[in-house]
């Protein structure tokens, strides 16, 4: 059964994020201002080893369960779309305290209203894919 | 066993987390899958029916049911976090923390995961929570898919994969997340 496994890494990624704070409004906030490195510990450890894992994953040419190639593709650089939506991102992501991972843990762990935000950002994707074409990317 | 749960309680360091979300990270990709939450917003907004009025949202969202099944994965982490794995204390955050948001009127900051005076059902309907929850989580949904990536495919996938389109999006995070903590939350959380 393929869902469980996709199950059970969620449900690791989602025991992780909550018993290291990373869902906790209050860490952000202090992350943004840069009173602990507790967060950046978190994000710089993860892609130290996640730099490592990949450069290994392209040299040895792994394959994943299925036996096909693991692919990444990279993301077509551009100026617009990623500064100006990553802006608008950091902007939501300092008041929720809150980035999509961590809104789907919140909702296990207990805080309800959460559901809100969650249905706010799906409006807010919903505008981006309605005006998008008359944003520059 | 308790002994283990016990332990399991304690908060964890960044050293276990961060080699944690590596972990997972390649547990998707040795699935054949990619890390990244933020497209589950879209594929959430195509099963309601958005691809009627906008083909952004036109196409089989059961082609992503792996993510949403990740996604409850999630829900499922935090259920469990909160029900068996959690000692009831507050969030470790420093003592500057502490004292800068008291002085903004947070009573005991840290004793939740999340400020309860702020993200609650009655606090929806006053312009604070409604700034807070509303327009914070439209700008979270918005941004990240103008930006095409959320923390987790940015700054996670795509810093490990060392795409500069990521660096840029990360770049973004930061000034966003430092205008709105440095220059207007301070006066959104004496709202």
């Amino acid at each position: 059964m393929k869902i469980f496994r996709y199950l059970f890494i969620g449900a690791i990624f989602g025991i992780t994020l909550a018993k290291a704070e990373v869902i906790s409004w209050f860490r952000i906030y202090e992350m943004f201002k840069f009173q602990s490195f507790h967060m950046y510990g978190v994000i710089g450890s993860a892609i130290m080893i996640g730099i490592i894992v990949i450069q290994w994953i392209k040299r040895k040419k792994l394959k994943s369960i299925d036996g096909e190639p693991i692919q990444i593709i990279p993301k077509k650089f551009s100026w617009a779309r990623y500064l100006i939506g990553g802006t608008i991102f950091g902007l939501g992501w300092a008041i929720t305290g809150a980035c999509p991972g961590p809104m789907f843990i919140l909702l296990g762990n207990g805080v309800g209203v959460i559901l809100v935000v969650i249905a706010s950002a799906m409006l807010g994707t919903y505008v981006y894919g309605k005006i998008r074409h008359k944003l520059p990317h | 066993m308790n002994q283990v749960i016990d332990w399991i309680s304690q908060p964890w360091p960044w050293y276990v987390a961060g080699p944690l979300i590596a972990l997972v990270m390649f547990s998707m990709l040795f699935f054949g899958k990619s890390f990244g939450l933020s497209s589950n917003l879209r594929t959430m907004c195509s099963i309601l029916g958005a691809g009627k009025s906008c083909d952004f949202f036109d196409f089989n969202w059961r082609d992503q049911m792996w993510n949403l099944i990740f996604a409850t994965g999630l829900v499922l982490g935090g259920l469990i976090t909160h029900l068996y794995l959690s000692n009831d204390q507050p969030v470790h955050i420093s003592a500057s923390t502490i004292a800068e948001l008291q002085s903004y009127g947070i009573e005991n900051p840290g004793k939740n995961v999340v400020p309860k005076e702020i993200f609650n059902w009655e606090a929806l309907f006053t312009l604070k929570g409604f700034i807070f929850m509303v327009v914070g989580g439209f700008l979270v949904g918005f941004g990240t898919r103008y930006a095409g990536g959320c923390t987790s495919g940015h700054a996670i996938s795509g810093l490990s994969n060392l795409q500069p389109a990521s660096l840029l999006a990360v770049i973004g995070f930061f000034i966003g997340g430092l205008v709105m903590t440095y220059f207007i939350l301070p006066y959104l959380l004496i709202l």
